[in-house]
């Protein structure tokens, strides 16, 4: 009797539950044990994968006395975790390079919104070659400014630092007014490239942008830099402006 | 009671030659010339699987198609019957058909690595399986961005004892997102630079705007929230117009898709959202919307005029139009672009299309956060779950963390709250017939989605797919699995397999689902029966998420 009575709500629970669900059958065949790079394959899926980037910060022409063009370009290839980094920048001066310097850094995530970076930095153009160890952090600081912050050791006991920065302001979706800075240490003089010691130089720029496409965007803009101390004392010395403001107009460009 | 079912398919099947002819005079493109048919009928199907020539845009593009269409062809399948489908594969590269929705055995799923091998370049793989449900599902690639590029296509089950919410006429609406980018460009562009296709950012005008409204402070203050969290809240999708072309039924908002009616008609529409990247806000001016079905199952009837359908979600509605034309109206979720067609009494017709609406913002309400200036002191706290955030979720591959989640499942969302209009929560679905399995869950998995939106890294626990272990479901246990959304954007979670049977804040069964999409900032849960055995896919939806590590393997043993 009780069980009966126990079958009729067990049925009774069942004619509420009007659900179609059936359990599927177990599967008869099963895929084969494989590693990473053959499931990768497999699936077309693999959030492992490498990718590259490459971007002209500026190719400028500078309004300057003599004929006087910048670049400023970097590279980047490698995964969310490791990447590497071939950054360069330097001017071109009535035909001859001036001051220009090239780096090769390992860029390692660290936190959320800071990497670590370690390489080689070499100057080159005006005056002897020098060679650097580097070392520093880079990133995304609160309020969007991205920032990167570099330590050097050279040969023959040089060291030197340099801090940059900028931010992008949005006049509208595809006008975008680029403030940034870059101030640079060193920490001894090397008269042949006109370098003293303490704070060297500080350049601060203002630069418009286009975005014909967020990769292709040329741009107009003013550059304040201003040497400092026994470095702008070399400089003069050498014929160039300790203290200038040029109108520079140049290309953005990525891909 | 058979030919009364014989009468009303063969009613909708002549409804739908008409359909289809006008679909292939209105898209003027590319379909096979020879009378090929917008819908297959089971229980046995042959699937090919070729490149195919389209223009959408004016721009010539391959799409990847199913027996020459795009989207592939619609399946009709009546419940009960095992089906055959053979899948013969005529490209260069393996593809994979995975059915989204239905319930079938682990080595049927279509997910190549898990399920099977895949189906290798010309390959026929033989799909057979017993379909005990009905309802509207889909079917789409597992494979790479093949489902971007046109390997969709909807499933109708015909229900056994005739449908539950009658209606004279049923239309198909297909929803996806079409692209003339490559979409390994788009993938490999989101890593260069990831809010590349958002034109929707604030400006310097907006900031004066709302300076003009809340006063200097308010706006420097609210500006300093969000900067400080390097976060935007005009992050609405990872991919929009700006690349996107949003198609209906495969034709574009120009190409105006129309489907027929006779006044005073109920129609059904099987509202599938087959996108790889967009939610669609629906609506069709001047008709209240009856949502009868979500994901396949039928729910009490809840009438709307608006509803938010997130990517692989699938919703049937029934509309009764009088003798006029209606615009459908689905808006991309950012407003960066809508697909658009028309129900009409005759061919030719057309409705006013309604302008988008404002692109929204999100707040910092949506976040989840407790720094938001929330008033707190009427913030009930122990209501509040406590939040557990794996170890993995203070790694540098996790850019937010969700420490107050918003557990409210009547919130329509970003964008819908407040327009006006009623729109659709998942607080107002109820399945009918309760949940599958009237056990409590033994025990809960609290799953994190995570990400990095700087970066475009997306997890589960702050953990990519490559560096995460399989989920262990004990064989025939029911479990709750939590969601808690620790990012900005809305992902839509689809487990294989297994039903997730949503449940609100106090455990009470309402909806069963196979894609759930949680908000920002938000925590839902889902009841699971773990009875179906093997390895099975677990991930966001959203595609390119899913291949950013997004994606998880879930063992059922």
């Amino acid at each position: 009797m009780k069980r009966a009575l126990l079958a009729t709500l067990l049925f009774a629970r069942t004619a509420i539950a009007q659900t179609e669900h059936v359990p599927p059958d177990p599967p008869q065949t099963h895929v084969h044990d494989m590693n990473y790079a053959e499931m990768v394959e497999m699936m077309g899926m693999d959030d492992r994968a490498r990718f590259g980037k490459v971007m002209l910060d500026r190719l400028e022409w500078r309004d300057a006395d003599e004929s006087t063009y910048e670049w400023e370009a970097a590279a980047w290839y490698g995964g969310d975790f490791n990447k590497v980094w071939l950054a360069t920048e330097g001017e071109h001066v009535d035909g001859t390079t001036g001051d220009a310097r090239v780096e090769l850094l390992w860029d390692r995530i660290l936190t959320a919104w800071w990497s670590t970076r370690l390489g080689a930095r070499e100057d080159f153009g005006e005056g002897p070659t020098r060679g650097w160890l580097a070392f520093g952090v880079a990133g995304l600081a609160p309020g969007f400014f991205e920032l990167e912050a570099m330590g050097f050791v050279g040969d023959g006991g040089r060291t030197a630092i340099r801090l940059s920065g900028d931010y992008d302001l949005l006049i509208t979706q595809r006008l975008v007014l680029q403030p940034e800075a870059e101030l640079n240490f060193y920490g001894r003089d090397d008269p042949e490239r006109l370098i003293g010691a303490g704070l060297s130089d500080l350049e601060i720029g203002l630069r418009l942008r286009y975005e014909i496409r967020r990769e292709f965007a040329p741009y107009l803009g003013v550059s304040w830099s201003k040497r400092f101390g026994d470095s702008a004392d070399l400089a003069e010395a050498a014929g160039h402006d300790a203290d200038e403001v040029l109108i520079v107009a140049g290309l953005r460009a990525w891909f | 009671m058979d030919s009364l079912k014989h009468i009303g398919r063969r009613r909708f099947v002549q409804g739908l030659a008409g359909g289809a002819l006008l679909l292939a005079h209105g898209r003027g493109r590319a379909l096979a010339a020879d009378g090929a048919r917008a819908e297959l009928t089971g229980p046995d199907f042959h699937l090919t699987i070729d490149e195919l020539p389209v223009n959408y845009t004016g721009a010539a593009r391959r799409a990847v198609a199913v027996n020459g269409q795009v989207p592939a062809p619609l399946l009709r399948i009546r419940q009960g019957d095992m089906v055959t489908i053979r899948v013969t594969n005529n490209l260069r590269e393996r593809t994979s058909i995975h059915w989204h929705g239905i319930v079938l055995p682990a080595d049927m799923d279509g997910v190549p690595g898990l399920s099977f091998d895949g189906i290798a370049p010309g390959t026929t793989f033989t799909y057979r399986f017993k379909v005990n449900q009905s309802g509207t599902y889909w079917y789409h690639s597992h494979s790479r961005f093949q489902e971007q590029i046109g390997l969709y296509g909807p499933i109708v089950v015909e229900r056994r004892d005739g449908e539950r919410h009658a209606a004279e006429r049923e239309h198909t609406l297909l929803l996806s997102d079409w692209t003339d980018h490559d979409p390994e460009h788009i993938y490999a562009t989101l890593k260069r630079q990831s809010d590349y296709y958002n034109y929707g950012k604030r400006t310097v005008a907006d900031f004066l705007a709302d300076v003009r409204e809340k006063g200097f402070s308010a706006t420097a203050a609210e500006r300093r929230a969000w900067a400080s969290m390097r976060m935007d809240p005009s992050d609405l999708a990872d991919v929009s117009g700006y690349a996107y072309t949003y198609l209906l039924n495969g034709n574009t908002p120009a190409a105006n898709w129309t489907g027929l009616f006779r006044p005073g008609e109920r129609v059904r529409l099987r509202l599938i959202n087959g996108s790889s990247m967009s939610f669609f806000d629906v609506r069709i001016p001047g008709l209240k919307l009856t949502v009868v079905a979500t994901d396949g199952q039928d729910v009490e009837p809840v009438t709307v005029d608006e509803l938010r359908i997130g990517t692989a979600e699938v919703y049937d509605v029934i509309v009764t139009p009088g003798d006029a034309a209606y615009t459908l109206f689905a808006q991309a979720m950012d407003r960066s672009g809508y697909a658009r067609g028309t129900l009409a009494p005759r061919a030719g017709m057309s409705a006013e299309v309604p302008v988008l609406d404002a692109r929204a913002l999100l707040t910092m309400n949506d976040m989840g956060m407790n720094h938001a200036g929330m008033d707190h002191s009427r913030m009930d706290h122990s209501a509040m779950p406590k939040v557990l955030h794996a170890p993995a979720e203070a790694g540098p591959i996790v850019d937010m963390r969700a420490d107050m989640p918003n557990t409210r499942l009547d919130n329509p969302g970003v964008g819908l709250r407040d327009n006006g209009r009623r729109v659709l929560t998942y607080a107002d679905l109820a399945t009918i017939g309760g949940p599958i399995d009237e056990r409590h869950a033994a025990r809960e998995i609290e799953l994190h989605l995570t990400g990095h939106m700087e970066r475009y890294i997306w997890s589960f626990n702050g953990q990519k797919f490559s560096d995460a272990k399989p989920l262990r479901f004990v064989h025939n246990e029911r479990l709750r699995i939590a969601l808690v959304n620790d990012t900005m954007m809305t992902h839509p979670i689809h487990l294989h397999g297994m039903w997730s049977e949503l449940v609100d804040a106090h455990g009470n069964f309402l909806v069963r689902k196979h894609t759930v999409s949680v908000q920002p900032g938000q925590r839902l849960a889902y009841e699971v029966t773990a009875d179906a055995l093997g390895r099975w896919a677990y991930h966001c939806h959203l595609l390119y998420h899913m291949e950013a590590g997004m994606f998880r393997e879930v063992v059922v043993a």
